[in-house]
């Protein structure tokens, strides 16, 4: 058993990025290019964690995130806010919102990692991380 | 997935968003901009400058994020879209185009230009402290790159996007760490704090200080997804770790309300380390939970409790048994059940799938492993195949594509032959063989146009790079101007797409900076000052048809022919049609503008643009009205890779001639016939006369009596006058596909390129162009009716450069490869 | 096969073949395969030595008559002669040969310098001199040999 990761944001280099990390961790990535897609998305993947961004088309992070919230299944699931804001208005909002967490853009894939297994518990098998888990 | 490869990823996406970013610019110009279309603006450079900072590229970063601040400003209806603004966001699309090109070169970018739009860019927001870059607040973003932990002058807790940061803790007052002090953090990862909490030696545990957190998590805590269970033990690994559950505030089971969280923890951790770390963990439930971290000093005070009073601070036996325990019970029935400490097992996985209706979607209930996920995924998560809006698209190597069409095109080839096969044979026309074949043509056609299709490409990024053209040649001559574009989503090939470019470019410029009047002359003409330039596409007859069209005072015809002979370029005293003047304009070496300016005075006329669109297999032609302007028509075949062909026999030779030259097919008799001079013929054709060309002659394949001409081919030419070619008989109308000459052997006078006929023979394709001008005048020393050749000894070099079409168009299409390697052992 | 310094390495391969009956020699390497000899389209305003292009599933290549482009005069037509379609950088060309005889395996110090001799075209295509057991081979040097192509119509 490993990690599910749903990964949603409209840039593609930013998903290529999050797949590549998550994927090197030995983790599964799945994607979906804006939050109406991650939404209709959520449900099928049933993901361990989901990590959105804020400004997308369609329906953006915080939309990702009441849906899911509100939603009748898996809605505690931890949700991950990817931002080039690392503003404390942001974080609040973020909060507010109901993410779990955030991580802010260029992440490093250590660091996104960590987070993951942060807000998962998760300690199982991964290759990206240093140190014991 | 290299980074390399991401990279590319990076800026082919650079390229869809600086799309989208002008196209909604263009909208918002005109007024017709929506809020979706500000967001999508919006988007585009935050996309951009989100992808950038993954890559360090600071600059990019730095001004789009700047960009980005104004155009959020308009979208939240705090700055008013005034021109000024307009023109200050349309410029710094510009700017920021060249960022990107910079970037991906890796190049840098004059640093002064750059904060010349930061400049302005900040003046739209009003904001004195815009002006300098370093006093922007935000700025700090862009110091972060991927190696950030490894910045030896920049204090890790400083970081903002860990989003640990101490200072914002409500634990202020501590002193800050000792930098010099091995800081987990620095290895780049927030998280790694609790790995390195962990990290700690056993005998450390005793000895050093510990922190002693008091946490109370509140609703919110676990509605944000959060679980103490793994907050609390993610923390630091259970040796390290003293858990305390506080069960007092736990009602009576009668009073029990699952949606009321009720526990409290107290937790001792061993730690030599800044109680700001300690603090970071618990960043992300900052404002979800009553939490307080303090060093500990001395054996905590009893417990308000007694009945769960336990040695404080002895350690628990098992620290991990009495939270997990304790969580069975706590406000969330679910995540009892499908929630053990370390993720859903995979069994929990196939429990949770009987919660939600599910849609239409059934599931697969056995393993839902990593690869059973992505794999249902496929078809929408797939990032190639993602498409935007409702027309999903796939990028394809375009080598692949090329392959294909070549494979197409050998095909046509095979058809061909058998079907001449199949005619040879002269079986009765009612020979299934003979439905089946014609069946096979069909097919044969319909394949290859879908193929071609895959290599068309809408002309609107290319149309779009054009209102910045306008733009700044408007900036350049002081002449406000603007530009129109009408049918961007014609398709073309790609390959004509992207050489179009640079002809396209200089028209646009030549119109701005000699089409229009300048904005007085304009205001006195009646007009508005401000010029339009037009810009169209549009499919016309198996061609495309391209437009560019400015409302300027036209061409001044006296004036071009004054210049053309004072250039020795027109015979003094010649009468010349006013067709004939302007197409003067496409002379080599021809310039109407007075003076030189810097603007289109690059030593690039208009002939070169002629050349360009040339080698495209297209045409160009001008016309005029005095007064309201002038406009330049482009017809470009559709396709590169096919032609309608005529096939002649010449010299005993199969040849071919482009349809699209031909205007008609005369059989002249003797009568006809003209002989001017010794050498010169003429045809004689509803009482016109055209110059006959020998096609045989022409490509030294021998000169015949001109009254054994059987069969003449009326041709049109560029300069719009006709032209009769002499051949000995048409054989055929067929689609050909090219074949470039270039790359094995050479340009050839007369030849643009070749083919492959039905009997696997190769035929030549006629360059009319070259045969009925250029040739003409190489032959009989003359260059067309009136016009004269630039210098003595220059004429050589306009034929040359139209030699080049149609092999130049080959050349841009794949070439198969030959043969195996050492078919010789 | 041939009178060699057994401690020679043979590093090097030619196709050997006739041509106005003198034996030539074209690195291995840029040989691709051996053709019959099939109609070839005449090319306008060519040299006599460009019989004319050629169609190699489905690519268009040139055929030079090596006879003729060494100055021995044009081939004469035999069933024997074949075309070698050969590779210099991304063009293919087709030479045609009276005859294919051997593959030539040799140390590239063997190779010797071409001696000085009258016709200057001649030298300049021929990088050197193999010595056989029975006479000598000419090693051709292929992009020479199709320089005389016209670079550009004028």
């Amino acid at each position: 058993m490993t990690l599910r990761i749903l990964a949603i944001d409209d840039s593609l280099t930013i998903r290529t990025l999050l797949r590549q990390a998550v994927e090197n961790a030995g983790f599964a990535c799945a994607t979906a290019n804006d939050g109406k897609d991650g939404v209709e998305m959520f449900s099928e993947v049933d993901p361990d964690v989901v990590i959105t961004d804020i400004n997308m088309p369609r329906l953006d992070g915080f939309g990702v995130i009441e849906a899911i919230r509100t939603g009748t299944h898996n809605t505690r699931v931890p949700i991950l806010v990817l931002s080039t804001e690392s503003g404390e208005a942001l974080k609040a909002r973020a909060r507010a919102a109901g993410a779990t967490g955030w991580l802010v853009k260029p992440f490093e894939d250590l660091q996104l990692i960590a987070i993951l297994r942060r807000v998962t518990g998760y300690a199982g098998p991964g290759h990206s991380e240093r140190g014991q888990a | 997935m290299s980074m390399q490869s991401i990279r590319d990823t990076f800026f082919e996406e650079c390229e869809d968003l600086l799309e989208a970013l002008a196209e909604g610019l263009a909208r918002m110009e005109t007024g017709e901009a929506d809020s979706e279309c500000l967001n999508a603006v919006f988007r585009a450079v935050h996309s951009i400058k989100g992808g950038a900072g993954a890559f360090a590229l600071s600059d990019l970063v730095a001004f789009a994020h700047r960009f980005e601040t104004v155009l959020d400003e308009i979208r939240s209806d705090r700055l008013d879209l005034s021109d000024e603004v307009m023109h200050v966001l349309l410029r710094s699309a510009d700017h920021l185009a060249d960022q990107v090109e910079a970037a991906r070169e890796e190049r840098s970018i004059d640093e002064e230009v750059t904060a010349a739009f930061l400049v302005n860019l900040g003046t739209c927001l009003g904001d004195a402290g815009f002006e300098a870059p370093a006093a922007d607040e935000d700025f700090g973003f862009s110091a972060i790159t991927l190696d950030f932990g490894a910045s030896p002058g920049l204090p890790a807790f400083e970081l903002p996007d860990l989003g640990f940061a101490g200072p914002e803790f409500p634990v202020t007052d501590h002193p800050r760490p000792d930098l010099s002090h091995p800081d987990p953090r620095t290895s780049g990862s927030g998280a790694t704090a609790a790995p390195a909490l962990a990290d700690l030696t056993p005998d450390k545990k005793t000895s050093a200080p510990r922190h002693r957190i008091r946490f109370i998590p509140w609703p919110q805590f676990y509605s944000n997804g959060h679980d103490p269970l793994v907050l609390i033990t993610s923390l630091a690994a259970p040796g390290e770790l003293e858990i305390r559950p506080d069960l007092s505030s736990l009602p009576e089971f009668a009073e029990f309300d699952p949606a009321k969280p009720c526990l409290a923890w107290d937790i001792l951790v061993a730690s030599h380390l800044p109680e700001a770390t300690v603090e970071a963990h618990f960043e992300f439930v900052r404002g979800l939970c009553e939490l307080s971290v303090a060093p500990e000093i001395t054996p905590a005070p009893a417990p308000e409790n007694p009945a769960v009073a336990l040695p404080w601070p002895a350690p628990l036996p098992e620290p991990l048994v009495e939270p997990l325990t304790i969580q069975s019970r706590a406000p969330e029935p679910e995540q009892v059940v499908i929630s053990p400490p370390a993720g859903p097992p995979p069994d929990a996985v196939i429990e949770t799938s009987a919660l939600p209706p599910e849609k239409d979607t059934p599931r697969d209930a056995t393993g839902e492993g990593a690869g059973a996920l992505l794999r249902r995924r496929l078809p929408k998560s797939e990032d190639d195949a993602e498409g935007r809006g409702p027309k999903p698209t796939l990028r394809v190597d375009l080598e692949r594509v090329d392959r294909l069409i070549n494979a197409v095109g050998e095909l046509i080839i095979n058809q061909a032959m058998i079907e001449q096969s199949v005619t040879d044979l002269s079986l009765p026309a009612d020979t299934e063989i003979i439905s089946h074949t014609e069946d096979y043509r069909l097919l044969a056609r319909d394949l290859q146009e879908a193929v071609m299709a895959i290599r068309a490409q809408p002309v609107k990024p290319l149309f779009q790079r054009m209102s910045r053209i306008v733009r700044e040649a408007a900036e350049a001559t002081g002449k406000p101007a603007h530009l129109v574009t009408i049918g961007e989503s014609t398709e073309v090939d790609k390959t004509v797409v992207e050489r179009l470019a640079d002809p396209l470019t200089h028209m646009i410029r030549n119109a701005v900076d000699h089409g229009l009047e300048s904005a007085a002359a304009r205001v006195a003409a009646g007009k508005d000052p401000e010029g339009t330039i037009r810009l169209s596409a549009a499919h016309r007859s198996g061609s495309v048809i391209i437009t560019i069209s400015d409302d300027g005072g036209g061409l001044d015809r006296n004036r071009i022919l004054a210049k053309a002979i004072s250039r020795g370029l027109v015979a003094e005293g010649a009468e010349l049609s006013d067709a004939e003047i302007d197409n003067l304009l496409f002379l080599p070496g021809f310039s109407t503008a007075e003076k030189i300016s810097n603007l289109s005075g690059r030593g690039v006329g208009l002939d070169v643009v002629k050349n360009a669109v040339g080698a495209l297999g297209g045409r160009i032609a001008i016309s005029s009205t005095l007064g309201s302007g002038s406009e330049f028509t482009i017809s470009l075949p559709l396709t590169l890779a096919v032609m309608d062909g005529m096939v002649i026999s010449v010299a005993g030779q199969t040849m071919v001639i482009p349809i699209a030259s031909v205007i008609e097919t005369i059989r002249p008799t003797a009568a006809d016939l003209h002989l001017l001079g010794t050498s010169d013929r003429l045809l004689s054709i509803r009482g016109r006369f055209l110059p006959m060309i020998d096609v045989a002659e022409c490509l030294g394949f021998g000169r015949r009596d001109p009254a054994q001409a059987s069969l003449a081919l009326l041709v049109e030419t560029d300069a719009q006058a006709h032209c009769a070619l002499m051949v000995d008989a048409v054989l055929d109308q067929r689609q050909v596909v090219i074949k470039g000459l270039d790359s094995n052997y050479g340009a050839i006078p007369g030849v643009s390129a070749a083919t492959v006929l039905g009997d696997g023979q190769i035929a030549l394709i006629l360059d009319t162009e070259a045969l009925t001008s250029n040739m003409s005048g190489l032959i009989n020393g003359r260059n067309g009716a009136n016009y004269l050749p630039p210098a003595a000894g220059a004429t050589a070099a306009p034929a040359s450069q139209s030699f080049q079409p149609l092999a130049a168009r080959a050349q841009a299409l794949p070439q198969p490869q030959t043969g195996a390697p050492h078919a010789i052992h | 096969m041939q009178s060699i310094d057994p401690a020679s390495r043979l590093d090097a391969e030619f196709v050997t073949f006739f041509a106005g009956a003198q034996s030539f020699s074209l690195d291995i390497s840029h040989v691709r395969e051996i053709r019959r000899w099939s109609t070839v389209t005449p090319l306008p305003h060519a040299p006599k030595e460009v019989l004319g292009v050629m169609n190699l599933r489905g690519s268009v290549i040139p055929i030079y008559d090596l006879s003729a482009r060494f100055g021995l005069g044009p081939t004469q037509d035999n069933p024997r002669n074949v075309v070698v379609v050969a590779t210099i950088g991304n063009q293919t060309v087709g030479l045609l040969v009276e005859a294919v005889s051997e593959i030539l395996s040799v140390a590239r110090n063997q190779i010797q310098e071409t001696p000085d001799i009258r016709s200057e075209s001649t030298r300049a295509s021929i990088t050197g001199i193999i010595q056989m057991e029975e006479g000598m081979t000419r090693v051709i040097d292929l992009e020479a040999v199709i320089q005389c192509k016209p670079k550009q119509a004028a």
